[in-house]
Order: C-alpha cells, then sequence, then structure tokens
C-alpha cells in the first residue's frame, strides 16, 4: 500500500507538472509561428503583385531592338557619308 | 478499492486531459501553420511563373543593347579616330575617358584631347591669363598658372586699351546728366554726331541748320538721340 501511496505521490509531484511544462512549450511555440506565417504569405502575395508589371518587359524588349535598328540605321547612313579618319 | 487506487485514476485521468487540452490546442495552430504556409507557397508559385520569362527578355534586350554599344564605338573610332573619340566622349561625360571603350581596350591609354568644350571669350582671355578661371590650370597656352594672389586685381588692367592704365586722370570724365545738369547740351541732329562741346568747340559745322521739329511732335519730345535735358522748344 504505501508503495501505491508513494507512487501517487511521485505521479502528481513530478510528472504531472513536466507534461504540463513541456506540453505548454509546445503549444506557446506553435501559437508564435502562425503570425510569421501570415507575414510570410502577405510578402510572398506583395512580391507576386509586384511582378504584375513583368508582361510590360516584352514592351521594353521591343522598343530597344526597334531603337538599335534605328541607330544600325544612322550609323549605316553615316559610315557611307562621312569619311573614315586619317591614319596618323 | 483501495484509497491509493483511486487517487492513481484520479491523477491519470488528470494527465490525460491535460495531454488532450495541450494537444487539441497544438492542432489547431498546426492547421494556422498550414493554411498560411499554403497561402504562401500559391504566391511563391506565383512569382516563379511571372518571372520565368524575365531572364530571356532581359538577356534579349542586353544583347542588343550590347550590339548598339559596339555599333556605336566602332563608328566613332572609325570615324574620328580614337583619340577625337576619346576626347569627344570625355567631354560629353567628363571622366569617361578613364573607363575607356568597351571594345577597345587601349583606349584607356589615351590621353583625352580637350575638344566638345564651349568657352565664352571672357573665359578664354581669362584662362590666358591665368586668373580667376577654373580652366586656367589646364590652360591652353600651357606654362605656369600666372595668379597673383596680393596684386591679381591690377592685372585686369592689361585687358583695356593703355590710356585707361595709366593715365586714367586725363580721361574726360562721364557728363552729368538731368534737367538741373550743370552743363546743358545741345540736342544731336544726326545720331553719334555732338553740335557743340560744353567748351565752346564746334565738332561739326552743320552747312545746313536743320529745322528743328515743332516742340509738340512726338517725335521732338522722344527723341532717342537727343541729350537728356536738352531744350527741345522751336528756335
Amino acid at each position: 500500500m504505501t508503495v501505491w501511496w508513494i507512487l501517487d505521490i511521485v505521479l502528481l509531484v513530478v510528472v504531472v507538472p513536466v507534461v504540463i511544462y513541456l506540453l505548454a512549450g509546445v503549444l506557446s511555440e506553435a501559437r508564435g509561428i502562425v503570425p510569421s506565417v501570415r507575414r510570410i504569405g502577405a510578402a510572398a502575395a506583395a512580391g507576386s503583385a509586384d511582378l504584375d508589371a513583368v508582361p510590360l518587359l516584352l514592351t521594353t524588349q521591343d522598343q530597344v531592338i526597334r531603337t538599335i535598328e534605328t541607330a544600325a540605321n544612322y550609323g549605316g547612313s553615316l559610315d557611307v557619308i562621312l569619311d573614315d579618319a586619317s591614319e596618323e | 478499492m483501495p484509497a491509493a487506487g483511486v487517487v492513481l485514476i484520479l491523477t491519470v485521468v488528470a494527465i490525460v486531459l491535460v495531454l488532450v487540452y495541450f494537444l487539441v490546442s497544438t492542432i489547431v495552430a498546426l492547421r494556422q501553420i498550414t493554411k498560411g504556409l499554403d497561402a504562401a507557397i500559391a504566391s511563391v508559385v506565383e512569382i516563379i511563373e511571372k518571372s520565368a520569362p524575365v531572364e530571356e527578355v532581359v538577356g534579349t534586350i542586353n544583347q542588343y543593347l550590347d550590339a548598339g554599344v559596339d555599333l556605336l564605338e566602332g563608328l566613332l573610332v572609325k570615324k574620328a579616330g580614337m583619340r577625337d573619340a576619346v576626347g569627344l566622349v570625355d567631354g560629353l561625360y567628363p571622366g569617361a575617358a578613364a573607363a575607356g571603350f568597351r571594345n577597345f581596350p587601349e583606349s584607356t591609354e589615351i590621353t583625352a584631347p580637350r575638344i566638345s568644350e564651349v568657352y565664352t571669350k571672357g573665359t578664354l582671355t581669362l584662362a590666358r591669363l591665368g586668373r580667376e578661371a577654373p580652366i586656367a590650370a589646364a590652360s591652353p597656352s600651357g606654362g605656369a598658372i600666372l595668379r597673383n594672389v596680393t596684386g591679381g586685381s591690377l592685372a585686369a588692367r592689361s585687358l583695356y586699351p593703355e590710356v585707361r592704365q595709366t593715365r586714367p586722370e586725363r580721361l574726360q570724365r562721364s557728363p552729368v546728366i538731368g534737367t538741373d545738369a550743370p552743363v546743358q547740351y545741345e540736342p544731336s541732329d544726326s545720331p553719334g554726331v555732338r553740335r557743340r562741346l560744353p567748351g565752346g568747340t564746334a565738332v561739326l559745322d552743320d552747312p545746313a541748320p536743320a529745322t528743328p521739329p515743332p516742340a509738340n511732335a512726338p517725335d521732338a519730345q522722344n527723341d532717342p538721340e537727343g541729350e537728356p535735358g536738352a531744350d527741345t522748344r522751336p528756335v
């Protein structure tokens, strides 16, 4: 009978507090992750929205190609019109 | 049942209840985390999909821009020569000569000539005198700067005719003008010619005295060539 009482006391004094402490720690950390995950989701959504202008790069590409082609045409004309620099 | 057994059973039941509470709470928190990560993953997937063609597009843009740079550099060097091309670029973008042309590594070794710079006449004069101009340090005439810190202001006299340098007291003073001036000047008949100096010396003998216009004529009142304060009444 005495052994049973000792086991009861150990269970109440040692096991229960340890279990509660550990479970409380796990729950606290799990709840602390939730706001961070929400912020990560918001940042990812904002980053995705920022990339909505990426298709405009195609317009930029077309403009650059046309500009370089125009410059090349002018350069070709100048190459014909102007004499080359004299060799020193 | 002994009392110790009852206490043991109650303790175990309490432990189980505590386990249930904390584990259920943890499960709820983990589900919230899962939902948040799902949303984040969806956004990240969007980012990946949207940024996928960026590399190709930017690569094409860079390719064309590189071709443009090659074209313009080659044309400039071909038409102007390496030395003048470097000078022209350095004149437009000061300091660019140090970087040189991308396709012409030897361009970094060339001293850029000072071209494509426009200075006013006064600036060039000051530069030649070595005074007061920032470009004096690189004066085209070369040599040391003729800056005289203590008597520099007197050197400016050399810019003016000799009579103003050495005999300023012989110069005629500027006339006092106005209706109450001590010397009244007669109006001139022709632009730039004064009929009579205040001392009585005739400067111009007018063969045919001009008939002054009537006083009430607007041209006589507003003759821009007349002396200020002159009597414009008809003779």
